[in-house]
């Protein structure tokens, strides 16, 4: 168990130390520059914007000063193109919001597909299983950019206490999650489905049969927890998919998350922000990764060794 | 399924021997309802975005010509099916959209699987700490958030690309039109192959690992082929399978990606259009016509559907220990 | 696990039960405006910023000398100066500001004159590492613009009534350099090699023999012994008497013919420039603002003496601008020194303090910005609403709908293809304004064909513009005939309008023997649609009616932007919105390397009129004199006119005192939420 967990935290922070270190470089080579404004900018003014923010100075000393102060300092910098503000503190402000609209999307993910995979793999070649199976492919072709503006015009416009776009109230959230857990549960209910059929087909569930156990005691006590290991293996990359693909999402609906940030950082070629951005998510998908080992050993003690 | 072996009847030759992978394989996707109209609507939308469009422009159909007077039109004989914000042919601007994102797609996939094949059949093949330590890498890569690398990537490469197609332009003369549509379409292309072929390095060198344990490998060796010989005469032809589902499953996926990032306008630029930027303006018009949004985000979606059925029925058709029977 | 979904559907209920208002009818109980602001503001220091959006936000936390008229246009009423007690000299070049005593900061401390000179003082720095791009502004201060690029020479020489000569005859000699020879614009080539147009931008400066090098003064630039005569005059030429640097003004002394003086000054004189300028220097270049004597000057506490350097009736509109306003100096050197820029520390919402109707309440990036009531305003009586939440919306379909879903009051824009459906759903609540403004085509003359004036004319006049206006923009804008829109006292001289058989005809007097012959030609347009269907609409018109097809190059933001500063680009869309109401604002624009120029353009004829109409305090001949000059620019035409912005958008009808403004900076003490 323990070995998993260093193992993992080795892996992750060799990933995220990788993944700095080439968005450092590649950002750096995008046309462009991160000072242009509305008004000129005199050659004086940009020169003075880069030695303000340290752009003056040879790369490998702005690289080594870039660790220095994440590591010594936690501090990963101002952001440019956003004055005076703190690329942590702006983290630290939308996460929780990305975070909270990952979670319900993720749990109404869940709550939608495993069911449904569980559906389909018992009415197996039936018309259940196909009817499932068309629903879940549904929700991953089509897309959270076609469905997101549907549920505006379809909910939001006739519906006068839910908002179009924006997050000034609590059921700002119910849309984008929906939206964006289609996706998710689309591949959830296949992964349940594909699991469960396995499990069933197993002789240990035939000799339950046999022994005359109810067709529901065999799904939630014997059947279940093997079955959802392909889903469960899932779940790590899907929070991280969630995250990541949330900034369609979050733009859809003006959802002040991690994701617009990402556009925004690279539109505006602010590295710092985008740095710390990439920082954060391969720590965030190292550690989404762990738990959803951990939950696989959780449920599967065979695993256990491996 | 497995067949059981008959005993052959002596004489009866050209009776039933145990047929080949594919004509089993062949068999069984036909009994897929699913699969087959997958693979049927694939077809068609290929030949629509790549025969009859192409055909329909040399009439005189346009996707570019607006004409300000007629925007959001109704379907007449002009438009068949109406025209859009700036009163071009909606029919051609998503054929023409269509024929982008699936030429992204499709050679972002021949570039994922070339790349993919070989790395993966290397690190298979040889086994042993190299080719795991091929794979911690390709792991590795495989954390990193596939979207956001591949915005930068693309950023990073436009800029070379812009400087060739310049040269190409201005100092061997090619046709700028048609060099800038293409050259458009490189940065994206690249980016996208360029981190896609890691899953397909994956499955490729697990399909070439548990071959080259099969005896038939080891037996070739000792009659000493080389290397090169048992792999692309012995090992490739057998991966085949594995390979062609995952192509035909990848292709929707990065017909996916490509959407999302011209979605938020970091994909395709003009004067190319996609159906994701067409899905994205259309977006905008949800109120004004609905059906500048409608017919690419059906098509698309259709596009999808088909690809991922027709990938489901193949690795069905194909691969029947991994198959639900 | 199923019993999971019944507990998910409660919760679910829960929230959505939780409330029924709309966004709009909890806002108006508590008198907050809510407002889309288009993007996330870059910043919040008034000196730092240069953006309309900023501007919306500084005008509700800050407060200048007098303040817009809430329905006049060229109009304004008392800001922290009493209106009607302003005087000035007859001439306009003085005026004297008296200051309310009540005005205070919000954090109650009072308003003085000294804020606002300390405040001019910080805009204008002329410190290398200053990012103020707006500094321009305050040239209307005497004096302003020699402080801000350090113009030594007329610092200290000019404002020394002992000097022995008027300034005005000194002003013939090289002070500011010339970037037009600088030695590293012309890397690898020779000098024999020059065409004309070239010599011609040394010939002032060098003599018949004078045969520079440039490849030796690329390589050797600093070391002054090993150039040759030829080789010093372009360097000491290109950078200036007021740049030099002490090593070079002393070699200067004893060689007084490298750089260009006036004529007819004695050798008596120019040493005696020199040798203010090293004594500038040698003391360690103390405070030049001192030195510089820029007019403005407190004094006493409330008392605010400004001298211009020329004669400006139209002080007061200037005034109205954020450049103008005062930064609360024990602030800003509470927490750095005055010209402090990176991160702008007194701007953090924790620490910053200002002195209008309004002070910052929180900021959430990407989110919202809110601010609410300042009670220490001196007329806060007066103010109705209790704070102002701004919604950073980028996307202006999204933000209508919002709009239809009483989300907010406010709208920042509508965009064009919504216009004809918000006349029919929104009548009532669509405003269509006059905004000036002017949308037209930067072109670079220095890239063929638009070297040639004539190529530039035809590709004016083939522009369709009611076409545009009418058909894809459908926002009430009009033709522009020229770069100034019309408005109150001015006269444009309204030079274009489309004519496409006269543009054809230009076309062919402009020596291109057929289309085909045409060099390619990039039009540069940012990222958004709006943008792409404009570029599309001009492309097709020069399409039909040149016979020419341009290529549109979307850029991103910053990218377009650059672009045009690096002269990398054929022809741009671009636009500017002005900042005062008077015609310089549009002119001033396109004097010789101006920074929003860009287009290589420069007439001597130009900047003398508009140096002409700094001189005039009669109203009527110095607007008829700025006319003359945007004549002049659109014979040359270095820019293309399209239309003439409007401003469209959607406002609630609960919203009052929201009037028609062109420059549309509505001051918000006057706005007013009527929840009848």
């Amino acid at each position: 168990m323990l070995r998993i967990i260093l193992s993992r935290l080795l892996q992750t922070l060799v990933v995220v130390f990788l993944l700095v270190t080439f968005t450092f470089f590649a950002i750096r080579m995008m046309p462009g520059n991160p000072f242009a404004d509305v008004k000129a900018l005199t050659e004086e003014n940009k020169a003075a914007m880069e030695r303000l923010y340290g752009l003056d100075k040879p790369l490998h000393i702005q690289y080594a000063n870039y660790w220095k102060n994440v590591l010594l300092e936690g501090d990963f910098g101002d952001s440019f193109s956003m004055k005076g503000r703190k690329v942590s503190t702006l983290i630290s402000e939308s996460f929780p919001i990305s975070l909270k609209l990952g979670l319900f999307s993720l749990i109404l993910a869940m709550s939608l597909g495993i069911p449904l995979g569980i559906i389909a793999a018992l009415f197996h070649n039936k018309w259940q299983d196909y009817t499932a199976m068309i629903i879940a492919m549904a929700g991953i072709c089509i897309v959270t950019f076609v469905l997101g503006p549907i549920f505006q015009l379809s909910f939001a416009k006739p519906l006068s206490w839910l908002n179009v776009a924006g997050w000034s109230r609590p059921s700002d959230v119910i849309l984008p999650a929906i939206t964006l857990c289609f996706g998710v549960a689309a591949y959830l209910a296949r992964l349940t489905r594909g699991g469960m059929l396995d499990v069933l087909s197993q002789d240990y569930i035939r000799s339950a049969k046999a022994k005359g156990v109810s067709q529901l005691n065999i799904i939630t006590k014997h059947a279940l927890r093997p079955a959802l290991v392909p889903a469960v293996t899932f779940l790590g990359p899907a929070f991280a998919a969630i995250i990541t693909g949330s900034f369609v999402v979050e733009s859809i609906f003006l959802i002040p998350g991690m994701g617009q940030y990402f556009v925004l950082g690279i539109q505006n070629q602010d590295y710092t922000l985008v740095l710390g951005l990439v920082l954060f998510y391969g720590i965030l998908m190292g550690i989404a990764n762990l738990m959803s080992d951990l939950a696989l050993i959780f449920m599967d003690p065979k695993l256990r060794n491996s | 399924m497995s067949s059981s072996v008959k005993a052959l009847p002596a004489g009866l030759k050209d009776a039933e021997k145990g047929s080949s992978l594919w004509a089993d394989a062949y068999v069984r996707l036909k009994k897929n309802k699913l699969a087959m109209l997958g693979g049927i609507i694939v077809i068609s939308i290929l030949i629509t975005c790549f025969v009859i469009a192409p055909i329909l422009s040399w009439i005189g159909f346009d996707g570019n010509e607006q004409d300000l007077a007629n925007k959001f039109s109704g379907p007449s004989t002009k438009n068949l099916l109406g025209t859009d914000q700036l009163g071009r042919d909606l029919l051609m601007r998503v054929l023409q959209g269509g024929q982008i994102s699936l030429l992204v797609a499709i050679m972002a996939t021949m570039l994922t699987v070339t790349i993919g094949v070989i790395y993966g059949g290397i690190a298979g093949y040889v086994g042993g700490r190299i080719g795991n330590a091929m794979m911690r890498i390709v792991d590795g890569l495989l954390a990193m958030p596939f979207l956001i690398i591949v915005i930068l990537f693309r950023e990073v490469i436009s800029g070379q690309v812009d400087e060739i197609a310049r040269f190409l332009i201005d100092d061997w003369g090619w046709n700028d039109n048609d060099v800038l549509r293409f050259a458009n379409l490189i940065p994206l292309t690249f980016a996208i192959a360029g981190f896609g072929w890691l899953s397909m390095g994956r499955i490729v060198r697990s399909s070439a690992a548990s071959l080259a344990q099969q005896e038939f490998v080891e037996a070739a060796r000792s009659l000493g082929l080389s290397h090169r010989r048992i792999l692309f005469r012995h090992i490739l032809p057998n991966m085949l399978g594995p390979i062609i589902i995952y192509a035909t499953l990848t292709i929707p996926s990065f017909i996916l990606y490509e959407a999302t990032l011209s979605y938020i306008g970091l994909g395709i630029e003009p004067p190319n259009s996609s159906w994701g930027k067409l899905i994205q303006e259309g977006a905008n018009y949800l109120e004004t016509n609905i059906t500048v949004l409608a017919v690419p985000a059906v098509l698309f979606s259709l596009t999808l559907f088909a690809f991922n059925f027709l990938g489901d029925g193949l690795r069905d058709a194909l691969d029947p220990k991994a198959s639900k029977d | 696990m199923i019993r999971i979904i019944p507990l998910l559907a409660t919760t679910t209920l829960a929230f959505v039960s939780c409330e029924r208002r709309s966004d709009i009818e909890i806002a108006n109980e508590e008198n907050i405006l809510i407002v889309g602001n288009s993007n996330e503001p870059k910043g919040l220091d008034p000196h730092l910023v240069s953006g309309v959006l900023e501007s919306n936000i500084i005008r509700a936390l800050f407060e200048g000398l007098v303040v817009d008229h809430p329905s006049k246009d060229s109009d304004s009423v008392d800001g922290v100066a009493f209106k009607d007690q302003i005087e000035h000299s007859e001439d306009f070049t003085e005026w004297t500001f008296y200051l309310n005593p009540e005005a205070k900061w919000s954090d109650g401390v009072t308003v003085t004159a000294h804020d606002f000179v300390f405040s001019y003082k910080r805009l204008l720095s002329p410190d290398p590492n200053w990012p103020a791009k707006y500094a321009e502004m305050l040239y209307f201060l005497k004096n302003g613009e020699a402080y801000h690029r350090s113009k030594l020479g007329h610092i200290l020489c000019g404002n020394d009534p002992n000097f022995p000569l008027v300034w005005e005859t000194l002003k013939e000699a090289n002070f500011e350099g010339d970037s037009k020879i600088k030695p590293q614009k012309f890397k690898n080539k020779k000098f024999s090699e020059l065409n004309e147009q070239e010599l011609k931008k040394f010939s002032p400066y060098l003599t018949g023999e004078d045969t520079p090098d440039f490849d030796e003064l690329n390589s050797k630039g600093s070391d002054l012994e090993a150039l040759s005569t030829a080789n010093k005059k372009v360097l000491f030429n290109s950078i200036g008497l007021d740049k030099l640097n002490r090593k070079q003004l002393l070699h200067l002394k004893d060689n007084l013919s490298l750089i260009k003086w006036s004529d007819n000054i004695t050798t008596e004189v120019k040493q005696l420039v020199i040798a203010r300028i090293l004594s500038h220097h040698d003391s360690g270049k103390p405070k030049l603002w001192d030195k510089a004597q820029v007019g403005v000057s407190a004094i006493n506490d409330s008392t605010l003496r400004l001298k211009l350097r020329g004669p400006t009736p139209y002080l007061l509109e200037v005034a109205k601008h954020y450049t103008w306003y005062p930064v609360p100096k024990h602030i800003i050197l509470k927490h750095g020194e005055i010209n402090t820029a990176y991160s702008s520390p007194w701007t953090k919402p924790e620490n910053i303090i200002s002195n209008g109707p309004f002070k910052l309440k929180s900021w959430r990036t990407n989110h919202l910005l809110e601010v609410e009531r300042n009670p220490h305003y001196w007329d806060a009586e007066e103010v109705k609403l209790d704070g102002i939440r701004y919604l950073p919306i980028r996307n202006y379909y999204t933000e209508t709908r919002m709009f239809g879903d009483e989300q907010l009051h406010l709208t920042y824009t509508v965009p064009s293809e919504l216009i004809p459906l918000a006349k029919e759903k929104y009548a009532a609540e669509l405003r269509q304004e006059s905004y000036i403004g002017t949308r037209y085509l930067r072109v670079n003359t220095l890239n063929s064909p638009f070297d040639n004036p004539k190529v530039r004319r035809a590709f004016a006049l083939a522009i369709d513009q009611k076409s545009i206006c009418e058909k894809i923009l459908q926002g009430g804008q009009e033709p522009a005939s020229g770069i100034v829109p019309p408005f109150g006292d001015y006269k444009p001289p309204g030079l274009i309008k489309f004519d496409p058989e006269k543009a054809k005809a230009l076309l062919q007097e402009s020596g291109y023997a057929s289309t085909s012959s045409f060099p390619d030609i990039d039009l540069l347009t940012t990222n958004s649609d709006s943008g792409l269907r404009e570029a599309e609409a001009l492309q097709a018109m020069w399409q039909k009616h040149l016979g020419i097809k341009v290529r549109i190059q979307q850029r991103e933001w910053s990218t377009y932007l650059q672009n045009q500063y690096d002269f990398n680009y054929d022809i741009a869309v671009a636009g500017w919105i002005g900042d005062y109401l008077d015609p310089t604002t549009f002119l001033e624009l396109w004097v010789t390397d101006g920074g929003n120029n860009n287009t290589a353009w420069s007439s001597k004829t130009f900047e003398d009129l508009l140096r002409k109409a700094e001189k005039t305090s009669d109203i009527t001949t110095r607007m008829s004199i700025l006319s003359e000059a945007e004549e002049t620019m659109m014979n040359d035409i270095p820019v293309l006119p399209i239309y003439w912005y409007t401003t469209n958008y959607l406002i609630r009808p609960e919203v009052k005192n929201w009037n028609p403004l062109l420059l549309n900076n509505h001051p918000f003490k006057f706005i007013e939420i009527d929840k009848n």
